[in-house]
C-alpha cells in the first residue's frame, strides 16, 4: 500500500512537471462548425492508458474551430470497434461524424481508428499509427490530423511542433528567458536554454531536427545552432554588432542571417559546410528579418531603405532587389507559406500593428487581426494558421488566426510573457 | 612624461650641487647659502606643481560629477536616433569627463515595443552609434566605445502607451 501510494505521488509530481506552460482558449470558431463525437478510445495493456487519445484528438479538432464536439455524456454507447457502432444512437444526439479507435501496448504502442459518417451510415476512413510509447501523445495528434485531413481537404498540422520564448519580468534584477520547445497543444514543453539574458528569432531547420536563435549570454548577440535530438549546441556566429535573424534556407545547406559588422545591418549568406559567408544587400539602410521562399530561389527581407520599412524581395540568380508591399508606411517580418503564395507580415495601421497576410497572387492585403500590438507572426506548415504574439496587458500572449479569418485562438502563459513562437515544419515520425 | 616644472626642479638641483661642488674649498659659506635658496626655490615648486596637480585632479572630478549628475541614460524620439538638445547636452558632460581619464564606455540601445522585435535591434544599434559618433566626433578614440543593442529587450518599463514607451526609448551608458 505504502509502496503504491509512494509511485502515485512520484506519477503525479512527474506528470505536474510536464503540465503545459500555455493554456488554450478559443476566441472564434466557424458559425456552423461540424458536429463529431470522438469516442473514448479501447486500451489494451497492463494498469491504465497513459493517456486519453480521444481527449487529445477532440481537443485539437475544437482548437480549428471547425468542429464542434459532443460532450461524453451524451453519448449513448462507447463503441471501441465497428461491429459496435450502431447509427441510431448518434443520429439521436446528432453527431455528423464518429471517431472510434483502439490503443494496444505490445514493444510499441498501436493506434487503430475508424471514422464514421453518421448520414451516410459508412466507415469513411480507417488507419493505424504505431510509434514509441514516449510518443503516445504525437501519435494521438496524427490521428488528428487524418481526420481533420479526411474532413476539410486540408493536411493537419497537429502533429508539429512550437518554439517560443518566455520572459519573467524582474522589476529589481535582470528578465529571465526562456526557450521551450512543446507539442503544437503546448503540451510537453521542454526548456531548450534559460538564463537572464535576451534569447530571440527561434526558427526551425527545414527537416525540424535543429533550431537555431540569438542568445546573448556572452554578453553581446551570437546566433547558435542546437540539435534537438542530441543536444549538441555550436555558436554559428560572433561578428561586431548585431548576428541576428538566423534562417534556413529550404535545403537545409545555407543559412541567411543579419550582420552589421560592415556598419550598418545587411543580409548574409553563411554556407554551413564551407562556412562561408556572402554578403546580400549593401545599402546604408537597415535590411533585416530575411525569410527564403519555399523553392530557395529568392528571399524576402524588411528594408527601411525607402524611408519606412517595407519588404522585399532579393531574386539569388539576377541579384534583383524589388519592393512587394506598397500599402501602409509600415510593413516587417514576412513569413511565407508553404505554397509560395500567403505571406504573413507585420502592418501597421492608424498607429496599431496587426497580423496581415500578403497574396502574391492578387497583390490583395488583408489585415487578419484587432489587437495592437501583435508580431512574430508563423505559419502552420499547412498554410492555414497564423501563429503570433500580442499584448494582453502588460504580458505578451501567443494568438492565432486562421488565414482565412475564421478561426481565433489564444495562448496565454500560467506565468509570465510568451513571444516569438515558430511553428515546426512536418517533422517526419 | 617629465612635466616641464618637473624639468625645471631638477636642472636647479644639479646647477645647486654643482655650485656647492665648485665652492667647497674656500667659498663655503655662499656655497651653502646658494644650496639653501636653491633647496627653497625648489621646495617652492614642488608645492605649486602639487597644487596645480590637485587642482586638476579636482578639476577632472568636478567633470566627473557632472558627467554622474546629467546621468548614464539618453532618451530618444519614437522611430528617431537622432540626439535631443537634451541628450546632447548629457553626452557633452560625459565627453569632457572621459577625455580627462581612460575610462572605456559600453553603449546600449533600446527601443520601445511597437514595431517588430529584429526591426528593433537594428533601430537600438542606431541610437547607441549615433551616441558613439557624437562622441568619436568630439574626440573620443573610438577604441573606447564600444557598442550594443538590445532592441526592444530589457524595457524599463513594463506597460504600454506613451507614458511608458518614452521611458524605453534609450540609449545607456555603462
Amino acid at each position: 500500500m505504502w509502496i503504491r501510494r509512494a509511485s502515485l505521488l512520484a506519477l503525479l509530481f512527474f506528470a505536474s512537471s510536464l503540465r503545459a506552460e500555455l493554456q488554450i482558449e478559443i476566441n472564434q470558431g466557424l458559425d456552423n462548425p461540424t458536429p463529431i463525437a470522438v469516442v473514448p478510445f479501447g486500451w489494451q495493456g497492463l494498469g491504465a492508458a497513459p493517456e486519453d487519445v480521444a481527449q487529445i484528438v477532440d481537443s485539437d479538432l475544437v482548437r480549428s474551430g471547425q468542429f464542434a464536439p459532443v460532450s461524453r455524456r451524451d453519448m449513448l454507447s462507447y463503441p471501441t470497434r465497428e461491429t459496435e457502432m450502431y447509427f441510431r444512437d448518434w443520429r439521436a444526439i446528432s453527431a455528423e461524424y464518429v471517431l472510434i479507435g483502439q490503443v494496444t501496448l505490445g514493444t510499441q504502442i498501436r493506434i487503430d481508428f475508424q471514422l464514421f459518417d453518421t448520414t451516410r451510415q459508412l466507415a469513411i476512413d480507417s488507419g493505424t499509427v504505431t510509434g514509441p510509447v514516449t510518443e503516445l501523445r504525437m501519435l494521438s495528434h496524427r490521428v488528428s490530423d487524418a481526420v481533420y485531413e479526411r474532413l476539410t481537404g486540408i493536411s493537419g498540422a497537429f502533429a508539429t511542433r512550437l518554439l517560443y520564448v518566455s520572459v519573467m519580468r524582474n522589476p529589481n534584477a535582470k528578465d529571465f528567458y526562456r526557450l521551450t520547445l512543446a507539442d503544437s497543444d503546448g503540451q510537453r514543453p521542454i526548456v531548450l536554454l534559460e538564463g537572464r539574458d535576451p534569447i530571440l528569432s527561434p526558427t526551425w531547420s527545414p527537416d525540424g531536427q535543429e533550431v537555431a536563435y540569438v542568445s546573448f549570454e556572452t554578453s553581446r548577440p551570437a546566433i547558435y545552432r542546437q540539435n534537438l535530438r542530441t543536444g549538441a549546441r555550436e555558436q554559428l556566429t560572433n561578428f561586431q554588432g548585431l548576428n541576428n535573424s538566423p534562417a534556413w534556407s529550404p535545403d537545409g545547406n545555407t543559412m541567411a542571417l543579419v550582420l552589421s559588422k560592415d556598419g550598418n545591418p545587411d543580409i548574409y549568406l553563411l554556407n554551413l559546410t564551407s562556412r562561408a559567408l556572402t554578403r546580400l544587400t549593401r545599402h546604408f539602410a537597415i535590411d533585416t528579418e530575411p525569410t527564403w521562399m519555399p523553392d530557395g530561389k529568392s528571399l524576402l527581407f524588411t528594408s527601411d531603405r525607402g524611408g519606412r520599412p517595407q519588404i522585399y524581395r532579393y531574386d539569388l540568380r539576377t541579384k534583383k532587389i524589388q519592393r512587394i508591399t506598397f500599402e501602409g508606411a509600415f510593413n516587417a517580418r514576412a513569413r511565407v507559406a508553404q505554397d509560395g503564395r500567403n505571406v504573413a507580415l507585420v502592418h501597421q495601421r492608424d498607429g496599431r500593428y496587426h497580423i496581415a497576410v500578403l497574396d502574391l497572387v492578387t497583390d490583395r492585403l488583408t489585415v487578419l487581426t484587432e489587437t495592437s500590438l501583435d508580431e512574430s507572426p508563423s505559419i502552420a506548415p499547412n498554410g492555414s494558421v497564423v501563429l503570433y504574439a500580442t499584448k494582453r496587458g502588460q504580458d505578451s500572449i501567443l494568438a492565432a488566426v486562421a488565414v482565412d479569418g475564421g478561426v481565433r485562438f489564444s495562448l496565454p502563459a500560467r506565468e509570465g510573457s510568451v513571444q516569438e513562437p515558430a511553428w515546426s515544419p512536418y517533422v517526419t515520425p | 612624461m617629465i612635466k616641464p616644472t618637473l624639468y625645471a626642479k631638477w636642472i636647479s638641483l644639479v646647477f645647486a650641487a654643482f655650485v656647492l661642488a665648485a665652492c667647497s674649498s674656500n667659498d663655503t659659506k655662499e656655497a651653502e647659502a646658494a644650496a639653501a635658496a636653491a633647496e627653497e626655490q625648489a621646495a617652492q615648486e614642488a608645492a605649486a606643481q602639487e597644487a596645480e596637480q590637485q587642482a586638476q585632479v579636482e578639476a577632472q572630478q568636478g567633470r566627473e560629477a557632472a558627467a554622474a549628475d546629467v546621468g548614464t541614460v539618453f532618451y530618444f524620439e519614437f522611430d528617431s536616433s537622432s540626439l535631443t538638445e537634451d541628450a546632447r547636452a548629457q553626452v557633452d558632460a560625459h565627453i569632457q569627463a572621459l577625455l580627462g581619464n581612460n575610462d572605456s564606455v559600453r553603449l546600449e540601445g533600446h527601443t520601445d515595443e511597437r514595431g517588430t522585435r529584429e526591426y528593433n535591434l537594428a533601430l537600438g544599434e542606431r541610437r547607441a552609434n549615433a551616441v558613439r559618433d557624437y562622441m568619436v566626433a568630439n574626440g573620443l578614440p573610438s577604441y573606447r566605445v564600444e557598442t550594443i543593442s538590445y532592441g526592444e529587450e530589457n524595457p524599463v518599463a513594463y506597460g504600454s502607451g506613451e507614458t511608458n514607451w518614452q521611458q524605453n526609448r534609450r540609449v545607456e551608458l555603462k
